[in-house]
């Protein structure tokens, strides 16, 4: 049972017009086992929560807490908040040429266990969470993200979440740029890896299409830097009839 | 700071005025084994645009010594060692200088360490020949490198310790010969080297030459391949790894000037810390008799921080359009801060990131070497250069 608590998280970046605050008090506890989307417009700071969790340095935290199981996450480094059990699904995985897939899932599973994974059942859980997610097998031999279409990275952070086993993941803007067949593929792997590890997720989206895939058990509302109101899955519902303005205009 | 460095400039293209027409073919430039034949170096100077003279430890005047280190040589059955004097026929049979440092180290070197692999050798069987050198005073070394018809065999040569050294090396394949060659320069820290390598290819014959250049503080490479006869494959790969403050450079000439030839060249290298700082010049030159050419170079660069820096330069000289594929591609990119990001949010610290990429990215070249002790020492090396640098 793992626990993650953001406590009157404040962001700020740098700017070319100097210092600005994106995030301005955000709360919120997620627990093993449950779904929270995060919603809101653009510019409203989503993605900024996701970079901060994760480390970014980038992003500033200059007030607040963030705690996995009662540790100080922000004091550690980017590294260290994915071995303690973060994880981010980027909405722009990078590049990285020259090294394939099949290396990169290795070196990264063994980071996150402390220990190289026995290889011959390494060999079969890859290919098993390859098949489940649609994705070929020619696959890890290929660069990572070098090439791949929009679809074929979401589903390559789906299959690192599912062999790194975190126990929280934060997916950000998994659904943009997804048709309906790779959104439906996407979701179901999150769904199943939700269920057989108990992972708690925060899922941050735009749109609450994916919704109709994945449940949640709880809507945040983002507007301008802080949560504008929160609810059960019956707030998403609310949103896809009015949209954002109702909260953009109060 | 800017201020000196521009007088000094300005003090050098000086004395390069009055030179003339620069010279705009690569097959007009200028071979002589005499160093008076070659002007005073100058950064006007096509092959001396980056490094200027006082970088090069007097390898440029005619006072060089002989070279006076060790050559420890593990030979396999067949192989034969000796020296022969600058009268031989083999001197100069594959090539001749085309700069002054390595003019310089022809005339200073009266003697070379001849390796011979003759036909009988025909099972890629491997020799080692480590150069160490101990005396940091400017010397000259010659080694010609000879394989018999038919043979296939391979050679390492390991360059370490302290030098300042001009070398001049020969390759010579006889006809359907094969030799794999790798050539490493693994020198200390302070070292100073310019390395020309000469190879002719006899009909029908197969080079694979394999450079790989990691310690020194200036590290100078012209490998060239020429063509003596139709159907000779040449394969040219080559590996460097700069640390900050190290300047390698690597000019690589290949000369189709017979028929239905073909050649690979494809350099990769990674660089590290403050004026690290990587020079790639790759000259191909399809002459009109050599139909049928087949070539394609390419340069790749990785740049790991800030401060480093890496030119390349592929030039494609063609003078006849009756060829089979002529091509070439240079790119150099950044490890940036986006990539560390991801991978360190994978779990991997700065370094495992660092030494994930670099290993994809330089593992290609290591893995055509095909010893597996060179090639398991080198993997170490190129780990050791990561954790210097990461410091």
């Amino acid at each position: 049972m793992a626990t993650l608590e953001i406590k009157n998280l404040h962001v700020s970046v740098e700017t070319e017009q100097g210092t600005k605050e994106i995030l301005r008090g955000v709360d919120l506890v997620i627990k093993s086992g449950e779904t929270h989307a995060v919603m809101g417009p653009n510019g409203s700071g989503k993605s900024t929560l996701a970079y901060s969790i994760a480390g970014h340095p980038k992003y500033q935290v200059t007030k607040g807490e963030i705690l996995l199981d009662g540790e100080n996450v922000l004091e550690m480094s980017v590294d260290e908040r994915a071995r303690a059990g973060l994880f981010l699904a980027m909405q722009y995985p990078v590049e990285i040429p020259g090294v394939s897939v099949s290396n990169f899932l290795r070196t990264a599973k063994t980071a996150v266990d402390g220990k190289a994974p026995a290889l011959r059942s390494w060999v079969a859980d890859v290919r098993t969470a390859m098949e489940k997610l649609k994705m070929d097998s020619a696959f890890t031999e290929r660069n990572v993200n070098e090439g791949f279409s929009g679809g074929e990275k979401k589903r390559h952070e789906i299959l690192q979440m599912e062999l790194l086993k975190p126990k929280m993941a934060i997916l950000d803007e998994t659904d943009s740029g997804l048709d309906v067949d790779a959104l439906r593929v996407v979701a179901e792997g999150v769904n199943r890896i939700t269920a057989e590890n108990g992972m708690g997720v925060l899922l941050i989206t735009h749109y609450t299409r994916i919704l109709n895939y994945i449940k949640p058990d709880f809507v945040h509302v983002f507007v301008a830097g802080k949560i504008a109101e929160q609810g059960g899955p019956e707030l998403a519902d609310r949103l896809e009839a009015d949209g954002y303005d109702r909260y953009v205009n109060a | 700071m800017s201020e000196a460095t521009k007088t000094a400039q300005h003090g050098l293209s000086e004395h390069s005025h009055g030179f003339g027409v620069p010279i705009q073919t690569r097959s007009e430039r200028p071979k002589s084994t005499k160093l008076a034949d070659f002007e005073e170096i100058s950064t006007r100077e096509e092959q001396w645009r980056y490094i200027s003279a006082d970088r090069l430890g007097g390898l440029d005047k005619d006072s060089l010594d002989e070279f006076s280190g060790d050559i420890d040589a593990k030979l396999a059955d067949g192989f034969e060692s000796s020296w022969i004097d600058s009268e031989h026929k083999l001197f100069g049979a594959a090539g001749i200088p085309e700069d002054r440092v390595a003019a310089a180290g022809w005339e200073a070197a009266k003697a070379a360490y001849l390796l011979s692999i003759p036909s009988s050798v025909t099972n890629s069987a491997q020799s080692i020949v480590t150069i160490t050198s101990i005396s940091a005073d400017p010397a000259a070394l010659h080694i010609i490198v000879e394989a018999k018809k038919g043979s296939n065999a391979v050679v390492v040569l390991d360059h370490r310790g302290d030098a300042t050294l001009s070398e001049n090396i020969e390759f010579v394949l006889e006809d359907e010969a094969k030799l794999t060659v790798v050539s490493i320069q693994d020198w200390n820290a302070s070292s100073i080297h310019n390395g020309a390598q000469y190879a002719l290819l006899g009909r029908n014959s197969t080079l694979k030459h394999v450079m790989v250049t990691l310690g020194g503080a200036v590290v100078r490479m012209t490998p060239s391949a020429y063509f003596g006869a139709p159907g000779g494959d040449a394969a040219l790969y080559g590996l460097y790894f700069a640390d900050a403050g190290q300047y390698l450079e690597h000019r690589i000439f290949v000369d189709h000037s017979a028929p239905n030839c073909k050649s690979r060249v494809t350099y990769k290298g990674a660089l590290q810390g403050a004026k690290a700082h990587t020079v790639w010049v790759g000259d191909v030159l399809i002459r009109a008799a050599a139909e049928g050419t087949d070539t394609y170079e390419l340069n790749r660069n990785l740049l790991l921080t800030d401060g480093a820096r890496a030119d390349s330069v592929p030039n494609l000289e063609i003078e006849t359009g009756q060829i089979q594929g002529a091509g070439h591609a240079s790119a150099s990119g950044r490890f940036d801060d986006e990539q560390l990001f991801y991978l360190q949010a994978r779990g991997l610290s700065e370094l495992e990131a660092r030494r994930l990429v670099v290993r994809g990215f330089l593992m290609e070249i290591v893995q055509q070497i095909g010893v597996a002790e060179i090639e398991e020492r080198l993997a170490v090396s190129i780990e050791d250069e990561l954790e210097r640098s990461a410091k």
